[in-house]
């Protein structure tokens, strides 16, 4: 157990990240990430060593991630409606603007879409790794994360990110 | 076999995006979307997005670990739950007939104040000074950046520390001075820049115990400040402003005295 602390610590940051992008709430990613660490630790025996550590990690904090949304959807809409109407954006600087932007417009994809974008196109996680951290095949995964970009991509282009209001 | 024999598809496309594919198949997407401009147009817009996706989300990779996720902290929590289940049972017995006691003698129950974390007690030293010289008109700095060079080695002279004055320029903020404040059990500087519109912002800077690096944000009415521990120094950035503006300015700031103890 004790090279829990050394193999762990370095993975935090990208939980971390991974984290906010889903929650967009600095202190509930915290929370979140901190779940998914005492989850690791307290199954450190029973991951399998031959495994990718990172992806594990992933695979928990999605899971976490994801039962949380089921359990509290209308607290985490509201979250998000409060945010989307602050006004902050309106005082930064241009290019500050856009990628603000584009946190709100990933928010309004589906979970699995909005996780793909995250865990490949910036966490640089593997089509096959992100396969199983999501649970699917791996053709699945290119078709997600295909339909998760274009869908990106319309809603930055026609710029109605923080007009759209999710109906869940 | 050229790029023609396989015809290009959607999953090779995604990969173009995720900058993973290698020479050969590069080439020929690259070849592809060179007679497809409309694709070529889409992909190109991909690629865009998920480099702002990843730019937008740097600076929270990049930011100190809070103190509360270090896995020897969350180790010795874990071990606290249950190991210690019962005398925490028997001491929330005890409190409970404390309580009852003390409803008997309530005029005489004080409430028992822990003494803060040191990154509150630098924030809240930040807030203080800021709250005092922020609306100062006259004298908002004791020394001003006309004489920069001396003010700096003044009060690196008197911190023990050495201190630069971070280059802000990039959020707008230029440095105006700064002055020496009492600040726990010696010393504190405080730098106060303003912007174009004449928003001030400080940074505060103290001796403070710990070796802690994590950014805590702490707001009081319309001054936001995220303050931080590193190497027995604790500093503060300061401003009216919304904790997503200020906190690339305190990471600016946090890099920029890194390592020049």
């Amino acid at each position: 157990m004790a090279d829990a602390e050394l193999l762990l610590e370095p993975l935090i940051p990208a939980l971390r990240r991974y984290a906010y992008a889903l929650l967009r709430d600095h202190d509930a990613a915290d929370d979140l990430v901190q779940d998914t660490l005492e989850r690791a630790l307290s199954r450190w025996s029973l991951r399998r060593s031959d495994g990718d550590l990172r992806a594990w990690l992933f695979t928990i904090q999605r899971n976490l991630h994801v039962s949380a949304l089921r359990q509290g959807r209308r607290r985490g809409a509201q979250v998000e409606l409060d945010e989307a109407t602050t006004p902050s954006s309106a005082a930064q600087q241009e290019s500050g603007i856009e990628v603000q932007d584009i946190l709100a417009a990933l928010d309004q994809l589906p979970e699995e879409q909005k996780s793909l974008l995250l865990l490949v196109g910036v966490e640089d996680v593997s089509y096959d790794e992100a396969a199983k951290i999501i649970g699917v095949p791996t053709g699945t995964v290119m078709s997600r994360l295909s339909r998760g970009r274009q869908r990106l991509r319309t809603l930055l282009e026609t710029g109605r990110t923080t007009l759209l209001r999710r109906v869940k | 076999m050229t790029g023609r024999a396989f015809p290009i598809g959607e999953d090779e496309l995604q990969a173009f995006v995720d900058e993973r594919l290698d020479g050969e198949r590069r080439a020929a997407v690259e070849a592809h979307l060179a007679s497809h401009p409309e694709l070529a147009e889409r992909i190109a817009l991909e690629r865009r997005q998920r480099a702002i996706l990843r730019s937008r989300l740097e600076a929270k990779f990049a930011e100190p670990i809070p103190a509360r996720l270090r896995i020897a902290h969350l180790r010795t929590a874990r071990r606290t739950s249950w190991m210690n289940a019962w005398p925490r049972i028997a001491a929330a017995i005890a409190l409970f007939a404390a309580g009852v006691m003390a409803g008997w003698f309530a005029n005489r129950v004080v409430p028992v104040a822990l003494p803060p974390a040191p990154t509150v007690s630098v924030a809240q030293g930040a807030q203080a000074a800021y709250r005092t010289f922020v609306v100062e008109v006259a004298h908002p700095v004791e020394v001003g950046v006309q004489q920069e060079a001396h003010l700096l080695q003044w009060l690196s002279k008197r911190l023990g520390r050495k201190l630069a004055a971070p280059d802000l320029s990039p959020f707008g903020y230029r440095l105006m001075g700064g002055r020496l404040l009492p600040g726990g059990s010696g010393a504190a500087a405080q730098l106060m820049y303003d912007d174009a519109s004449g928003r001030r912002l400080t940074i505060y800077v103290r001796a403070a115990e710990g070796t802690e690096t994590a950014f805590r944000f702490q707001r009081e009415g319309d001054a936001a400040t995220f303050a931080w521990i590193d190497q027995g120094f604790g500093f503060a950035v300061t401003a009216t402003a919304t904790r997503d503006e200020l906190l690339p300015i305190a990471e600016a700031v946090y890099r920029g005295f890194e390592g020049k103890s």
